[in-house]
């Protein structure tokens, strides 16, 4: 039995790699260089809520099913969001980043990595408290189509607005956060003049490039899905994206530790993991 | 031989842990892992506490954290704690599981896909049921498993769904259990 268990694992390790080749040369869509243990187990659930047999009887599948591929990408992206998600981020990024914003005549934001677009609404929101929306743009992206379409359309369950109520109070908010919605049918609807500056678009930080000269970048848990390969591959597009001076803001449990631009940014925020690139 | 420990608990979970941990000796040769669930406040007041009482390195886990020992490991608030297979710590945000963010089934799980049968895993007192999975996952990849006696547990719900889904190897007393882990620490 023992023997047989440990068999079953090889298996599994040698076929995940496999799999994940397999999506990328079909698809072009690379999860390769995803934490290994987070695939794994998106990919046990998908195969157990599928009920097949093994990776490989899984594999045959997405090479021959487009649709199933498209499930598979929910599996694999990251859409675990809420309105002003970490409300002391918030909160530090109007002390320390938004004085340096108003000093900019026209700022470019990119929020990578956006998924249903809570938390783009939140920063929206907090640009037109300190005045400064109107002259924003504002970039959101993710490589998941389907969560851009919900994040383009700004509405959501109103199960969690109480959390969402909480956060924008802790946040420092200076309104009420039903201000900025309408409520119907069960569901809130941000209201359309928060995202009139922002384009929500599709780009994969795996594959995709540098696409525009940005002042502020917010990528929050987002890279910790990543290996250390990869994650300092991202972190030199953000360098290469961000204006001297430029603002990085990562998720409260990634750093820059291991990567090759440890030394290129100064910290603001060593807590809220707000950073500044350096000039030179 | 053992190569790590990984310990799961939540409601009377820090008092069991100031029984266990200080009572674990500085050449422990396991690293150890912990989720103790703590709603959204931070770990940093009974991380500087039980480092000022045990001769282990208590600290909360950082992302990419390399597993060793002399380490105790916590998982940070809101996020699921994994072990890679290189014996590196990886986080995720993904959906709570039983409630619980980090999870000690995610935890325990993933730490059995790398460490196979050379893992110790623990359930102490908890009142939901996360935990049990992942004991069981421990057990099926041939690794030893113990929990705290539900019946003098301060909250019986979390050992009690661990004893019910696993096949334990030993169920002890929580004074017991620092001794228990410094013999199986020292198995070859």
């Amino acid at each position: 039995m023992e023997q047989n268990k440990s068999l079953v694992i090889d298996n599994i390790d040698i076929e995940i790699p496999l799999f994940l080749e397999a999506v990328f040369q079909k698809y072009s869509y690379d999860f390769r260089d995803y934490s290994k243990a987070h695939v794994k187990r998106r990919l046990l659930h998908r195969m157990s809520v599928g009920h097949f047999t093994s990776i490989s009887q899984m594999q045959e599948k997405v090479l021959r099913d487009k649709a199933f591929f498209i499930d598979l990408l929910e599996d694999l992206s990251i859409n675990v969001t809420e309105m002003f998600r970490d409300p002391d981020f918030y909160k530090s990024f109007r002390e320390n980043v938004v004085p340096t914003l108003k000093t900019y005549p026209f700022i470019k934001i990119w929020h990578a990595g956006c998924s249903t677009g809570e938390e783009v609404y939140s920063l929206a929101i907090l640009l037109k408290e300190e005045g400064l929306l109107d002259r924003c743009q504002v970039y959101a992206t993710d490589f998941n189509r389907k969560v851009l379409e919900i994040a383009k359309h700004g509405i959501y369950k109103t199960q969690e607005l109480d959390k969402f109520q909480r956060n924008y109070i802790k946040s420092g908010g200076k309104e009420k956060l039903s201000d900025y919605y309408t409520l119907k049918y069960g569901s809130i609807k941000f209201d359309q003049a928060l995202s009139k500056q922002v384009v929500f678009a599709d780009h994969n930080l795996v594959t995709d490039h540098v696409f525009a000269e940005v002042n502020l970048i917010l990528c929050r848990n987002v890279l910790i899905y990543f290996n250390r390969e990869l994650q300092n591959k991202v972190i030199n597009l953000f360098h290469e994206s961000l204006v001297h001076s430029g603002h990085l803001c990562l998720g409260s449990k990634e750093s820059l530790r291991f990567t090759q631009h440890e030394h290129s940014f100064v910290d603001i925020d060593s807590k809220q993991k707000i950073f500044k690139k350096k000039i030179g | 031989m053992n190569k790590a420990l990984v310990i799961g608990t939540s409601f009377g979970g820090l008092e069991a842990l100031k029984t266990i941990i200080p009572a674990l000796p500085a050449d422990f040769k396991l690293p150890i892992l912990v989720v103790l669930h703590i709603g959204d406040n931070n770990n940093d007041s009974f991380v500087q506490y039980l480092n000022s009482t045990s001769q282990l390195c208590i600290k909360e886990a950082e992302e990419k954290d390399e597993i060793k020992k002399g380490y105790v490991y916590f998982a940070p608030p809101n996020y699921h704690m994994m072990v890679e297979n290189d014996e590196t710590i990886s986080f995720s945000a993904d959906p709570k599981v039983h409630h619980s963010r980090p999870s000690i089934d995610v935890l325990f799980e993933s730490a059995a896909w790398t460490y196979k049968n050379r893992l110790v895993g623990v359930i102490l007192t908890g009142l939901n049921q996360d935990g049990a999975y992942g004991l069981k996952a421990i057990k099926d990849y041939g690794g030893t498993t113990l929990v705290e006696n539900p019946e003098n547990a301060v909250a019986s719900i979390m050992p009690k769904a661990a004893l019910t889904k696993c096949d334990v190897d030993f169920v002890l007393e929580l004074n017991e259990i620092s001794n228990k882990l410094i013999e199986l620490s020292a198995q070859d």
